[in-house]
């Protein structure tokens, strides 16, 4: 059987556990699954947990292999993590970064040659649109741009398992809407699993198969955006009282009406 | 897509260019380093002609026997301890701001070389150290002593549960002011003579370089860069943030130790025998990063060469400021690299 299965996992930052016992439904390989939650719910942290960035306990099992007993190295070939953002002033190419991203430990049986990464490189680059900033600076794109460097990155090393923690956070809404689409394309073309934390509940609704809704570290509801996006819930986990509709394309909508006051 | 068919080879034509351009830019430095060697050996007070030097090192007994001392005893240790500490320092400045995330990090800026001037003066006032050695070797065996336990003190930072890279940064800087206070305070309490002998140590010179040392460096330097060039992929990955690097493989807490183990060996070498010499370890990566950019691969040796280069330069410069003087070159360096650090920081608009 493909695709991830998550049981009881605990995980945290020096010794205070963030995520207790969480444990999800099994995902089906090209599957995109959101994850949605108020701020401190442990989101990041189960994301860092599922790459192996921090320990973690319980069972993580991937096309029936368990993670966790895994080195850095190996785990990497199967799962990448793409954080939020890209660190400021770094004198590389976007190609560079995404060579370096193959390059970086060996992906498969055979270890790259320069030549066959670089075409790697542009070849991801091309697929999702980049072609045009390959040889441009990383410390010269917008946001938006550094983004999609970003997730070329990521998709270049063809993971099994790709979790991007709030990857349009601090992108406009043509960037917002273009990541999420390149992920999904990814999860459809390539039958990658994908993860995505999110806040934005109406792109969330758009983008994914089924969203699982995290609070204080816990799952609080798990399945399509119909039945994790409810009234109850929202009002539950983001002390809000809201309405959620379908507008006349079909899309769920989400209007909030009222902070609850404790 | 005739655009994309026509960008594909376009792009990665380019990224070949850009390679070759970078081994041609490593040539033109090695070159460059070659040319300020050979300049830096035949500058000097003394009148001897730089044809006779060059005759000289190649023919050894071409020359007079005073020519002999001046060219073998003096020019040639002191112009190869130039290169292998500009060298040392800038490579080790080069690993330092990759994996401590931080541009303005150097073994200067950071403490290693107030930890080894305050090793050299506990052993040039007091007398204090391994007392088993000759008392050639006490003082920089003191200030490496020193100096490779400051870095060593910076790891074991790095792997206390909780600490960010920030704060080692931030512990460096305590350092710097610790050792700086320490040092000053020995100098309070030392006598007049012992008193000149530290603060001329202090000031970084050329002028302790023998053959022993210059070998024990060279020793040190060729066999700790192939380590460092074998890790140039993990490094450029962690130029990518240090979760994205372990995303792709990188164990990047051993990538740090192992990298801070070489930064140690490399500036408290380095520092031991010159004393106290700022601004290659930061100028040079921050040369290097211009030219080739920070693929590893081509960084890490740029900045060798770039270090090299520098102190070269500024070794010749000290003894052609003021002639028939030996300026030390820790003060020629430092007045020739705030300018071009300042340069370097306005050039990147703020962006270093």
């Amino acid at each position: 059987m493909t695709g991830l299965s998550v049981q009881d996992l605990s995980a945290g930052y020096g010794g205070r556990p963030i995520v207790e016992g969480l444990s999800l439904p099994s995902l089906d390989a090209g599957e995109v699954v959101s994850v949605v939650g108020p701020n401190g719910a442990g989101k990041s942290t189960f994301l860092r947990a599922l790459a192996g960035l921090i320990p973690a306990k319980g069972s993580i099992r991937l096309d029936e292999v368990e993670l966790t007993g895994l080195s850095l190295a190996d785990r990497a070939k199967l799962v990448t993590y793409m954080p939020q953002t890209l660190p400021q002033g770094v004198a590389l190419t976007v190609l560079e970064t995404v060579v370096a991203a193959i390059r970086a430990t060996p992906l498969g049986g055979a270890a790259f040659t320069d030549a066959q990464a670089v075409e790697r490189a542009f070849e991801v680059l091309q697929r999702i649109g980049a072609e045009a900033l390959a040889g441009q600076r990383l410390d010269r794109l917008s946001g938006g741009q550094k983004q999609l460097a970003g997730l070329a990155q990521a998709l270049a090393r063809e993971p099994r398992l790709l979790l991007l923690d709030e990857p349009t956070s601090a992108l406009d809404l043509y960037y917002q809407l273009r990541v999420l689409d390149l992920a999904r394309e990814a999860a459809a073309e390539r039958g990658m699993t994908v993860m995505i934390v999110l806040h934005d509940l109406q792109a969330a609704a758009r983008v994914s198969d089924r969203i699982a809704v995290m609070a204080k570290g816990k799952l609080v509801a798990f399945g399509t955006p119909d039945e994790a996006i409810t009234p109850k819930i929202l009002a539950q986990v983001y002390r809000v009282s809201a309405r959620v509709q379908r507008c006349d394309h079909g899309a769920l909508q989400v209007m909030i009406d009222d902070v609850l006051t404790p | 897509m005739a655009d994309a068919e026509r960008a594909a080879p376009d792009a990665v034509a380019a990224y070949g260019r850009d390679v070759r351009k970078r081994f041609v830019a490593l040539s033109v430095l090695a070159l460059l380093a070659a040319a300020a060697l050979i300049l830096d050996v035949v500058t000097g007070p003394s009148t001897i002609s730089p044809l006779v030097v060059l005759k000289g090192v190649f023919d050894p007994a071409a020359l007079s026997t005073a020519q002999q001392a001046i060219v073998w005893q003096v020019r040639l240790p002191y112009a190869l301890m130039a290169t292998l500490v500009g060298a040392a320092l800038a490579l080790a400045g080069a690993e330092m701001q990759t994996v401590l995330n931080n541009p303005l990090a150097s073994p200067f800026t950071l403490g290693v070389s107030s930890a080894a001037s305050f090793g050299a003066s506990l052993a040039i006032v007091l007398g204090v150290g391994a007392s088993f050695i000759g008392s050639d070797w006490l003082v920089p065996l003191n200030a490496f002593v020193f100096a490779f336990g400051s870095v060593l003190a910076l790891q074991a930072l790095a792997r206390m549960k909780g600490s960010g890279v920030e704060n080692i940064v931030l512990f460096g800087i305590a350092l710097v002011f610790a050792f700086n206070a320490l040092t000053a305070l020995v100098q309070f309490l030392s006598s007049a003579e012992a008193l000149q002998q530290l603060v001329f140590w202090t000031m970084g010179s050329l002028s302790r370089a023998t053959w022993g040392n210059v070998g024990a460096l060279a020793l040190v330097v060729a066999v700790v860069t192939p380590f460092s060039l074998l890790s140039s992929r993990g490094l450029t990955a962690l130029r990518l943030g240090e979760d994205r690097a372990m995303s792709f493989g990188v164990d990047v807490k051993r990538l740090r130790f192992l990298s801070l183990l070489r930064v140690s060996l490399l500036s408290a070498t380095a520092v031991a025998f010159v004393g106290a010499i700022g601004f290659i370890g930061l100028v040079g990566p921050h040369i290097a990063r211009l030219l080739v950019g920070e693929d590893h691969r081509f960084f890490l040796p740029a900045s060798i060469l770039s270090g090299a280069i520098i102190m070269s330069l500024a070794s010749a410069a000290s003894k052609a400021i003021v002639p028939g003087v030996l300026m030390p070159v820790g003060i020629v360096t430092a007045v020739i690299g705030v300018p071009v650090f300042l340069l370097l920081i306005f050039r990147n608009g703020g962006r270093a």
